[in-house]
């Protein structure tokens, strides 16, 4: 993997020296990130000063949740923070802490990372600060990374969802008013800390994984904004003809490779920044199937819909793929399943199929 | 109005709901319950005894938010 940011980029990095001397603490953290226009990195491109704010209106004892479980399989941004600037995120998780007027701080790793929790656990050990952080382990998985799953499992429960309402900004772990934040979007606010809201609007950076045909695959820290086919240029280009590009990771959308150059990068399209390139002679139909029976087995189980409905919508695209016409089928059942999971699991996953029978409209097509 | 909501975790796809208030609920091809929120005064009823009716309390009729 390639951690290091490309040469052209300005200081100070992410993947960088993340041991910057003390922490200055803004008087107004919630002013601070809404002038930097920071939105969360953790896939939903949410406003980070308004999960903050949410939080701050509560009654009773806050608690912040660092979350760096990153249960996206294609994505390791989150993991390579955690190993190379962990003192980023808990910069990021502290801050947050004090803007919330509270002292408690768990920091979650999926139980699969290792390296990663040894790394946030010597981290937290160095730590001056009168701050209680705790590294917590949650069991691997897709949709552990979700941030309901999350608290369920930090409070010794399974890693599947909880229903919405109650909101972790109400009601999350023990019960408190819960700020959970990706592992990314901490370590942007230790920078946006130190640095300010206009440099980060004028320089901040965002972490992508790219994988599949890159002649870089791993995870690189680039410039924000611009098109997808500038981000690829920047990034040593494609190893191999390329027929289209998933943005946004397993939850994203295709893009046909004609039309990467005219693809403006916003956050909501990058989600957690995963850019995947498929290979021209690879089959976006068997590589849409495969994908989609991964996410249909990483449902939490908990739900009809999304238990039913992913699995059938899996058999149909593998059955499709196999030479039966399932076109009708699929289109039913994407629709079907929409909105009617407690997390959003179900609702990425046919967002991805759609695009998938949009843009690979003609490789369905039989 | 009020608003007839569905806990899809709790829900174990009986389908009692979808015979007792086929005015909102329909169910899929798996037999879950899809529904149609709003819930007029003059259904009211109907849902209510909907919502008693679930095996495992999946049902909530709830005022709109």
């Amino acid at each position: 993997m390639s951690a290091a940011p490309t040469m052209e980029l300005p200081r100070p990095f992410l993947l960088g020296d993340d041991d910057l001397g003390p922490l200055p603490l803004p008087r107004d953290l919630i002013g601070l990130l809404r002038d930097a226009g920071l939105r969360g990195r953790g896939g939903a491109a949410f406003p980070t000063a308004d999960k903050l704010a949410a939080v701050a209106g509560q009654r009773g004892r806050p608690i912040v949740v660092a979350n760096a479980v990153e249960g996206e399989p294609a994505s390791a941004k989150d993991r390579a923070l955690a190993r190379l600037s962990p003192h980023l995120v808990l910069d990021g998780a502290v801050a947050s802490a004090a803007a919330l007027g509270t002292r408690d701080v768990v920091v979650a790793v999926s139980d699969a990372a290792l390296d990663e929790r040894r790394a946030l656990e010597r981290a937290a050990a160095q730590r001056r600060e009168r701050v209680d952080i705790e590294v917590a382990a949650v069991p691997h998985g897709f949709v552990s990374g979700e941030e309901t799953a999350v608290l369920n499992a930090l409070g010794g429960g399974p890693p599947k969802p909880t229903l919405k309402p109650p909101y972790p900004f109400e009601r999350g772990l023990d019960g408190r008013p819960t700020l959970v934040q990706n592992a990314e979007t901490l370590a942007h606010i230790a920078l946006i800390c130190r640095f300010g809201a206009e440099w980060f609007r004028r320089e901040g950076t965002t972490l992508v994984t790219l994988r599949g045909a890159f002649r870089q695959p791993g995870v690189h820290e680039v410039e924000r904004g611009g098109t997808l086919g500038d981000l690829v240029r920047k990034l040593g280009g494609t190893s191999r003809p390329v027929s289209a590009f998933l943005v946004g990771g397993y939850f994203g959308r295709w893009v046909a490779a004609r039309d990467a150059a005219a693809l403006e990068l916003t956050p909501e399209r990058l989600g957690a920044g995963v850019i995947a390139a498929l290979p021209a002679d690879a089959s976006p139909v068997a590589e849409t199937a495969r994908i989609v029976r991964y996410l249909a087995d990483e449902s939490a189980g908990q739900c009809g819909p999304c238990v039913n409905g992913l699995d059938a919508i899996a058999t149909a695209l593998d059955e499709h793929l196999h030479g039966h016409d399932r076109l009708p089928q699929l289109r039913r059942w994407t629709e079907m399943v929409k909105g009617r999971g407690a997390c959003r699991h179900p609702d990425g996953a046919v967002r991805f199929v759609e695009s998938a029978l949009d843009v690979f409209a003609q490789d369905f097509a039989r | 109005m009020k608003q007839l909501k569905v806990d899809p975790i709790a829900c174990d796809g009986h389908g009692l709901c979808a015979e007792l208030f086929p005015e909102r609920v329909r169910l899929d091809d798996w037999g879950f319950p899809i529904v149609d929120g709003d819930v007029p005064p003059a259904l009211e009823r109907h849902a209510r005894r909907a919502v008693s009716a679930c095996p495992v309390q999946a049902l909530r009729l709830q005022k709109r938010t």
